[in-house]
């Protein structure tokens, strides 16, 4: 059985971000890219699946809409023990557009087992890619899943809700929209993935034709707040005083 | 035409950000000279659909059948897109929440429909239909526009006040062409907290970092949250080192939270905690280093040791409610 971890290429989280051309584009320069969070997080689960004896899993492949640019990312992947990789060579416009584009490569697949995916990405925050890929595909899909084991042809999953958690029964196939909980820490490539990782197939696929749906066609970076009001430690509780009659909070 | 609005229920319940959802269908069906349909799915009560009525809301469609208890994806979207196509809808809402976001993706490609997922507010222009959202999670903001015919929203908490409009109600019992055997998701049961404020629900957070030094230094946290009725939360290596349940983690890889007053104790603000907490309307900073970057982010400040100042403030809160 086989797991397909849907993979995005996001500026490192502590990026100091910028826009350029009259702030219609996101400015890249000196920008460290890094596998999307959630990603990592679904793509170590599925290494541990694939280790774990008592279950199927024979393989893991990553997969990716983007430009070359992508492909640093995309090794790290394979270090951290992803089997193969592909590559949808576009530079995806919206959500729907690069899960079209990856719907289209994975319905030639012989057969579908399980895919997981990012809740959103931390650049765009579209919280959409999944849930899309999985329409297109006509498969069920979970969402806001914090635990995934497996148990013969069927999955058990740790659905998050509100002020709680949903054990839940599912067959396969299925698309796992994963988030925090899912695997503790995010691996890190040892030496010898690294190495293993420069031999491993990178496919790289032409995309498909398709339009987006929406365009994204100017940034605005956040008003400036006005500074911190600072209370004296000795008198701590003005703060309390400031909170019920200032901001009205209390 | 119409703007239609998915409200979720939880145990036949809605909540506060469900009627923010029909202030803002409300709204947004002036702006595009409609009217507001809104649909629920699984078993809520008259009474309860009729609070919607109070906002806003004219006609409400409803499944009752109790199969729609359990969030199956597939099957919602299905039915919402059902819906959406026989009324006519130009826009279909969601709230921005783990529901919202499960379903607008599916409902988007099923209906060809361009989505904006998290918009901050109303259009800023109709023609073309331009939406504000955050991204960069939160760092700052896009500008999108929707260029298909139909359109689907998720709309960020705490986008719109809640507005009162009185009127009555029609409500229509739909039944879909639904079995039972379409649902591929089996609950097997369901954890949940009790007695505790909900993280995402509430209106004050009360949050501990690594400051806190150890788990056995929660005590005045809770407190404080329990004398101001919060939720308490932590940053992640909080979570991470076990000391607090991972639920709690708040930031860009945990829960994202919009409270009125977001209080930060022994926490630095790295980008990634703001990330999750910048939508609050206030924040509370107390930590021993003058220099930490949550005063940046912080309305209010003390700087000073967490363990001296929190008996403090929990006096100072006790004379409050009493008084
Ligand atoms: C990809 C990625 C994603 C991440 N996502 C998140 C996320 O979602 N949420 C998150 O929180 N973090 C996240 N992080 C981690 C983040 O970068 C920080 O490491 C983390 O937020 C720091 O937690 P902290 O503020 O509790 O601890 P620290 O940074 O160690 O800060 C502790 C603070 O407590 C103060 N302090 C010490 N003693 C006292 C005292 N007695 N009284 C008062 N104050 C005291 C110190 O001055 C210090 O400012 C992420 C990191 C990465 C790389």
């Amino acid at each position: 059985m086989k797991i397909i971890v849907c993979l995005g290429n996001v500026p490192d989280t502590t990026t100091k971000v910028k826009f350029v051309e009259d702030n219609t584009k996101f400015d890249a320069a000196g920008v460290q890219w890094v596998i999307n969070p959630w990603d990592e997080l679904a793509l170590t689960r599925a290494m541990e699946l694939k280790e774990d004896s008592g279950n199927s899993v024979d393989k893991v492949s990553v997969i990716t809409v983007g430009g070359k640019n992508t492909e640093p990312t995309i090794r790290k992947a394979l270090a951290i023990g992803a089997d193969d990789a592909v590559r949808i060579d576009l530079n995806p416009e919206d959500s729907y557009v690069a899960a079209y584009q990856m719907a289209a490569y994975l319905k030639n697949e012989q057969e579908l087992h399980i895919v997981f995916a990012g809740t959103e990405s931390s650049d765009y925050n579209g919280a959409a890619t999944g849930g899309m890929l999985a329409e297109l595909l006509s498969v069920p899909s979970i969402s806001s899943v914090s635990g995934f084991e497996l148990e013969g042809d069927k999955v058990r999953i740790s659905r998050d809700i509100d002020g709680g958690t949903e054990h839940l029964l599912v067959d396969i196939p299925m698309l796992a929209i994963v988030h925090k909980g899912i695997a503790k820490e995010p691996r890190i490539p040892a030496m010898r993935g690294i190495m293993m990782a420069r031999k491993k197939p990178l496919n790289v696929v032409p995309p498909s034709d398709v339009e987006a749906l929406t365009e994204i066609v100017g940034f605005e970076l956040p008003g400036s707040k006005p500074p911190c009001k600072m209370i004296d430690v000795d008198n701590a509780k003005e703060l309390i005083d400031l909170l019920q009659n200032e901001a009205k909070v209390l | 035409m119409a703007v239609l609005a998915y409200m979720e229920n939880w145990d036949g319940k809605f909540k506060k950000s469900s009627f923010e959802l029909v202030s803002y269908a409300n709204a947004l069906a002036e702006l595009l000279e409609t009217n507001i349909i809104v649909l629920s799915l699984g078993p809520v009560s008259e009474d309860e659909l009729s609070k919607l009525g109070n906002y806003g809301a004219r006609k409400i469609i409803t499944v009752p059948d109790v199969l729609f208890k359990t969030l199956d994806n597939q099957v919602f979207s299905k039915v919402i897109s059902v819906v959406a196509v026989n009324v006519g809808a130009e826009v279909i809402l969601f709230s921005h929440d783990n529901a919202g976001k499960a379903l607008a993706p599916r409902v988007s490609v099923s209906l060809k429909a361009g989505l904006v997922s998290g918009a901050t507010g109303l259009p800023l222009s109709v023609d073309p239909f331009t939406l504000r959202k955050k991204v960069f999670s939160g760092n700052s903001f896009a500008r999108q526009i929707i260029k298909t015919d139909k359109k689907v929203l998720t709309l960020a908490k705490n986008s719109i006040e809640v507005k009162e409009n009185r009127g009555s109600v029609e409500i229509e019992v739909f039944q879909p062409d639904v079995q039972a055997g379409d649902f591929k998701i089996h609950m097997e049961d369901v954890q949940k907290q009790t007695g505790k404020v909900i993280l995402t629900d509430a209106d004050i957070v009360v949050s501990g970092g690594r400051g806190m030094k150890s788990p056995d230094n929660w005590g005045p946290i809770e407190e404080l949250a329990d004398l101001l009725g919060a939720a308490t939360a932590c940053s992640r290596p909080v979570s991470d080192e076990g000391w607090r349940p991972h639920q709690e983690h708040t930031g860009q890889t945990g829960k994202i939270i919009a409270p009125n007053l977001y209080i930060a104790v022994g926490i630095s603000g790295a980008i990634q905690h703001l990330a999750g907490v910048s939508s609050s309307k206030f924040i509370v900073a107390i930590n021993t280093d003058k220099d930490a970057p949550v005063f940046e982010a912080a309305d209010y400040g003390i700087v000073g040791d967490a363990m001296k100042i929190l008996p403090e403030l929990i006096q100072a809160v006790k004379e409050m409610n009493a008084s």
